[in-house]
Formats: C-alpha cells, sequence, structure tokens
C-alpha cells in the first residue's frame, strides 16, 4: 500500500496524507445471481499533519476583572511557586501577571472602564492624556508588555482566567474558529478534565476588533470558571482553574516536544445574540428575573416554548424563535449593566488537523 | 389553658417598615422594596401601615455594598450623635436620617417592626436574624414564620454576642428582625430567592395583621443557633489569604463541624483541620462581604428559646 510523507515547513498549507485507516467492503450479489466477492480497500483521507512553530513563551493573567477572585489566586500561587522553585518551576517559559491591581485591591470589576474591552486595535491605539480612564491605559501598557497585539513579537499565547456567576463550568473562550494551536488545547482539555464540563465558545471576529486581552497574543484565549460569585474564592472552583492552567503548560511542552496531536472534530458553540431581561420602558429597570427553569442550565438547548423570564407578577416570557439555540452566561452579575439576560449561541463542529512542532 | 400561662401583653405593631439596599448589591431586597414602591397592595394590612424603603440608595445605585462604610454597621450611639458636619461619610449622615425617619433608637416614638432584607452568598438557605433572645414578640412572629414556611426551611440565626453583636440599620426598630436569604452572588437576581423571601415577608405581615386583630399567641419554643466566634482565613504576613474554605466545608451552613474536620484548604493543596472541642454549626461560609471583616464563617451553637404567649395589649401606654 502506498503510504507517503512530506515534510512541510509552514502552516497554512496542505501537508499530504499520511495513510490513517483502510477499511475493507465486503459482498454484493450480482443480479444475474452470480456472486462475486469484491474486496475494496479504500483508503480513508482523514487528517493532514500540520507543522506549527513551536511556543516559546506563554503568560497567565489573572484579576483582569478585580472581583474575579479564582484567576487573582492561581496568579497568587503561581508566583510563589516561582519564587519556591525558580523558573524550573514550569517547562516552559511563563510569566504571571495582575492584569488590573487596581481593580484587585478594590474587588471590583473595574474602576473606569471594563478593561476586557479595551483590546481592540482602535482603542490600544488612543491617544493617552491625564483624563484617560485608568484601564485604556493599563490595557495599553500589557499590550506594550505582552504584545504588541498582531505583531510577531507578540507572546505565543496569553491565558486570561475569568470567573463567572452562571453556570458555565469550564468554558474556553477564543475569537476566532481557525487557530489550530487554541483548539488543540481546547479538545486536550476536554478529554482530560472530567470534574466538570468542558466547552468551547468562539466569536468569529476579525483580530484587530478583538477587544479582550488574550488576543493580544498569538494563540490566546480565556479560561472562564463558573458559577462563582464576584468576591469569592471556591476551592471547587480555584481547583478546575489551576488544572486548567496546568493542563495547557503540559500540553505546549509536549507540542514544543514533538508530540503529534491526532486532530478531528471540535464541537463549540459560536455567539449569535444576547438577550435583555424585559424591562420597564419608562424606568428601565427589571420587571421579570432569569426563569427557574432556565437558571444553573447554561448551554442546554432553547427551543421555540420554552420559558426565559418570570416576571414578578407571574407571567412566564416564554422563547418565540424558531431556530433553537444555546443559551449561556445566564445570569452573569456584571452583565446587568450592559443589557445582557444571557447570550445565544449555535453549536458548530470545527474540523482541526493533527499538528507536530517544525523542527528547525 | 392552664390558667397560670403568663401572657405577655405587648403594644400593637401599627408601624412597620420594610428596608431594603442596606447593601446596595443584595438585589432582593431592593427589587421587593422597589416594586412595593410602585404598587403596595401585596403588603397592606389591616390595622398597621408597612413603609418600603430604600435605606442605602447611592449603593443601590452603584450596585455596591456601600459608598463609605457599612451602613449596617454605623448605627452606634457614637455615630447617631455625631454632629452634622461637612465631611461626614455617607452612611452615617444617612445613619442619622433614618434613625431621626424610623427611630429614635430606644425611644416610645420609634417604629415597632423593621424587616431589614439580605442577601448573602452563602448557603444559608432562609434565614431570620434576631439580636435578642428576650423578645417574646419577635420569637413568636419567627415561630409563626417557621410553620407557615413548612416544609421549606427557615433557619434562626441569633445574635447577642457581646463583642461580635453590631448596630444594625433595624436596630433603630422596637423589634427588628433580618431576613437573609442565599445562596445569590452579588448584583444577580435569582427568581427563587426572591421568591422565597417574598413569602417570608407575607407570612411576616399576617402574623402582624393577626396579633394587631387581638389574636392570642400560645407559648411556644424556637431552635435558634446562636452566634459563638469568628472565625478567619489563614493570611500571609500580608493580610493575603492563604487558603480557601475547604470543598468538605463550602455550602454545608447549619451542618455539624467536629473536631478533625476539613476546614480550609491552602492553594498549593494542604487541608488544614477544625481543632475546636465541641461540635459547632458554622453559617455565614464564605460570604463575599466578610472576607474584609476577617471572617470566613461564624461558629454557632444550637439553643431553644422560649416564649411567653403573647396578646395585644388593651390599653396603650405611652
Amino acid at each position: 500500500m502506498p503510504c507517503d510523507t512530506s515534510p512541510y515547513v509552514s502552516k497554512g498549507l496542505l501537508c499530504l496524507v499520511q495513510l490513517h485507516s483502510v477499511r475493507r467492503l465486503e459482498g454484493k450479489q450480482l443480479e444475474d445471481g452470480r456472486k462475486q466477492l469484491y474486496c475494496i480497500f479504500a483508503f480513508k483521507i482523514t487528517m493532514e499533519l500540520v507543522f506549527l512553530p513551536a511556543l516559546a513563551r506563554m503568560a497567565v493573567s489573572g484579576g483582569t476583572h478585580g472581583n474575579e477572585l479564582s484567576g487573582v489566586y492561581v496568579v497568587q500561587e503561581m508566583e510563589r511557586q516561582r519564587k519556591e522553585k525558580g523558573e524550573s518551576a514550569w517547562p516552559i517559559s511563563v510569566t504571571t501577571v495582575l492584569s488590573n491591581p487596581r481593580a484587585v485591591k478594590e474587588c471590583r470589576r473595574y474602576t473606569d472602564t471594563d478593561m476586557n474591552r479595551c483590546f481592540n486595535s482602535a482603542t490600544l491605539s488612543l491617544p493617552i492624556t491625564d483624563s484617560s480612564p485608568y484601564e485604556i491605559r493599563r490595557a495599553q501598557e500589557l499590550n506594550s508588555l505582552l504584545g504588541p497585539k498582531g505583531s510577531t513579537a507578540a507572546i505565543d499565547l496569553i491565558c486570561d482566567l475569568h470567573n463567572t456567576t452562571s453556570k458555565m463550568g469550564l468554558t474556553l473562550i477564543h475569537y476566532t474558529t481557525s487557530d489550530w494551536v487554541t483548539l488543540h488545547i481546547c479538545k486536550y482539555l476536554q478529554t482530560k478534565i472530567t470534574k466538570v464540563p468542558v466547552r468551547v465558545l468562539v466569536l468569529d471576529v476579525p483580530i484587530s476588533d478583538a477587544y479582550s486581552l488574550e488576543s493580544v497574543s498569538k494563540h490566546g484565549f480565556s479560561i472562564e470558571v463558573g458559577p462563582q460569585p464576584n468576591g469569592v474564592v471556591r476551592a471547587d472552583i480555584y481547583i478546575v482553574m489551576k488544572e486548567a492552567v496546568d493542563l495547557t503548560i503540559d500540553w505546549i511542552h509536549k507540542f514544543n516536544s514533538g508530540m503529534v496531536f491526532e486532530g478531528g472534530d471540535v464541537e463549540a458553540f459560536k455567539f449569535i445574540k444576547s438577550v435583555d431581561y424585559p424591562r420597564d420602558p419608562d424606568t428601565q429597570s427589571l420587571t421579570a428575573a432569569i426563569h427557574p427553569q432556565l437558571q444553573d442550565r447554561d448551554f442546554c438547548l432553547l427551543k421555540k416554548g420554552d420559558p426565559l423570564f418570570l416576571s414578578f407578577s407571574g407571567e412566564t416570557v416564554k422563547y418565540e424563535e424558531e431556530e433553537p439555540l444555546h443559551p449561556y452566561f445566564i445570569n452573569e452579575a456584571a452583565y446587568y449593566e450592559k443589557k445582557i439576560a444571557f447570550h445565544l449561541g449555535k453549536k458548530m463542529l470545527l474540523t482541526i488537523p493533527s499538528v507536530q512542532v517544525q523542527k528547525d | 389553658m392552664s390558667s397560670r400561662t403568663i401572657i405577655s401583653c405587648l403594644q400593637e405593631a401599627k408601624r412597620v417598615a420594610i428596608f431594603g439596599g442596606t447593601h446596595g448589591n443584595e438585589m432582593s431586597g431592593i427589587t421587593l422594596v422597589n416594586m412595593w414602591i410602585q404598587n403596595s397592595v401585596e403588603i397592606e394590612r389591616d390595622g398597621l401601615v408597612s413603609k418600603p424603603f430604600i435605606s442605602n440608595p447611592r449603593a443601590v445605585e452603584k450596585c455596591t455594598r456601600y459608598i463609605d462604610t457599612d451602613l449596617n454597621r454605623a448605627f452606634t450611639p457614637e455615630n447617631l450623635s455625631a454632629p452634622d458636619v461637612e465631611g461626614l461619610p455617607y452612611e452615617i449622615q444617612r445613619a442619622k436620617e433614618i434613625n431621626r425617619m424610623f427611630g429614635p433608637k430606644g425611644s416610645s416614638d420609634a417604629y415597632d417592626v423593621i424587616f431589614d432584607l439580605h442577601n448573602t452568598t452563602s448557603n444559608m438557605g432562609s434565614t431570620l436574624i434576631l439580636e435578642s433572645s428576650t423578645d417574646f414578640f419577635n420569637l413568636q412572629m419567627v415561630h409563626y414564620i417557621k410553620k407557615a414556611m413548612a416544609p421549606h426551611t427557615c433557619s434562626v440565626l441569633l445574635n447577642e454576642h457581646p463583642q461580635l453583636k453590631y448596630s444594625t440599620t433595624r436596630s433603630v426598630a422596637k423589634h427588628p428582625i433580618g431576613l437573609e436569604v442565599g445562596p445569590q452572588p452579588q448584583g444577580v437576581l435569582r427568581s427563587n430567592v426572591f421568591e422565597s423571601m417574598r413569602t417570608i415577608l407575607k407570612h411576616a405581615l399576617d402574623f402582624l395583621e393577626l396579633f394587631n386583630s387581638g389574636v392570642e399567641f400560645p407559648p411556644c419554643t424556637v431552635d435558634v443557633f446562636r452566634i459563638q466566634e469568628r472565625m478567619d482565613y489563614p493570611r500571609d504576613t500580608n493580610g493575603n489569604i492563604t487558603a480557601m474554605v475547604h470543598p468538605h466545608l463550602q455550602d454545608c451552613d447549619w451542618e455539624p463541624l467536629n473536631r478533625g474536620d476539613p476546614m480550609f484548604l491552602t492553594f498549593d493543596g494542604r487541608t488544614i483541620l477544625y481543632e475546636g472541642a465541641n461540635t459547632v454549626y458554622p453559617t455565614f461560609i464564605n460570604e463575599a462581604a466578610y472576607y474584609e471583616k476577617q471572617q470566613a464563617f461564624v461558629t454557632t451553637c444550637r439553643e431553644i428559646l422560649a416564649a411567653n404567649a403573647i396578646r395585644k395589649a388593651s390599653n396603650v401606654f405611652s
């Protein structure tokens, strides 16, 4: 059987196939009564093997929102480990950073403006004056430290740590559908972490429009773990987040050492739109809460007629759309001011190739 | 009924207030009070006036616990008698205002009952908080509410501790009652928590109406949890916490904690055990607002309080 592999050096080119499997089909009785056995050998072309550069440097950021405490304490713990073990604390180069120290000190999401909306290209290039919001100034500082975004000097991977009051388990959030490194890490975490459901959320926006911190790096993603109230650190949530960070470092180390990671399909949810709470038209105050049958059911399938909200006067507001979609960030504390009760996403399957580090 | 039963004849409860937003990010009370300010039908009862009131409007507007200082610690004699000067922290100004409107604290002009509505991030379920073990009126009300809420559990927390007791917003009234429902994150409105609090208040107002109409409530007992001790997180020399509430203790409010049980888990994975001699019943486990107050949880012990029969007094003495 022919078996041919050709080495390739850069991402994006179709590599040739490596024979993965052979399937034998037997059978078929011919109509004129003669029996013939056909053995058909089918070459199943599964995955290309893509060679990608090693990931030399990674950053772990906590406290991008100052009241999302798991990340603050994961970073604190990693810095303690670095003090204790030096640079051999991890098998790869890891920078730890407390993204928004002022907000962390006050245990608030932000002081002037939400920093995790400040990393789009337009905001990163705003001139800084004395009256600039603290978070815009800090975002530009972080862009210098870990970026610049979009350049070859940018750090390879930022893992930005977040919590949510929504029951989202472990959710990995990325702004594009075509970054195979990030999607491979997601796939790896999905297979290794069993304590909580692990899901992938993709935004599909161009990098210049991506506004969150992890878009500064080449392959960044957010690690979002919930449910956890603002200002609280729960041990079970911390443990999941720490495990996700440790496994990410583990994947990078294995990848850099030459391991082949087999491709396949990754299930992901793509953002479609958000839904606000029912509000009083004059005062804009809420007239309903998330319905008890929707509360804590992030990523379920919402079908037409399913309950969404329970009004204070006892009426149920239902989902009226024809297309079933998946709600998430259900009842996130920080989204009341953004007029979001939950997001709706569509489930999709992203196919990723096998990857291996390119040899110099 | 025994002819030797002591019946406490008490003044009728005509002036009742319902406070929401003492902490500006505890959403059930804020939402209920705002709703009742718009339409008070649900809280109207014969024989009493019930006033819904937002205690800390500036904090509510910013969806934060407080602006300068915790309003629910501000009702000390020193603060209430502080002169009106510029630069007084907002909550102290507000405490003085509330004391004028609903007090003065300790006087016969004070409101009869204040319900103060709170949420907690702790898994406390529905909790009623008392400040006195000898206020028979409150004990009878709590007994009534618990029976009405059954089979839904209503725990009763008693804070009569000389050092840990604090000067609450509701302490302005003759009969202060705290309603604490959780778990609910700050800034979040959960439908089930909202409806529980609404139902507790409904029963409380029903009790007041019955009492004011002359109904006699027989002697009763109430199972309470009496606050014993505050337990802080382990901290380093900079004051940063070095451990979290242990997963085995997290969410286990009101359950026994015995010597040798896991209490904290350090960030690098070590378990710290509870070393106390006696079994305690922790509560307020992992409340967000208490990290800055050096409290991971409080310990309580179980106690049974007794209340005399009560009845509205036929003559009112001013």
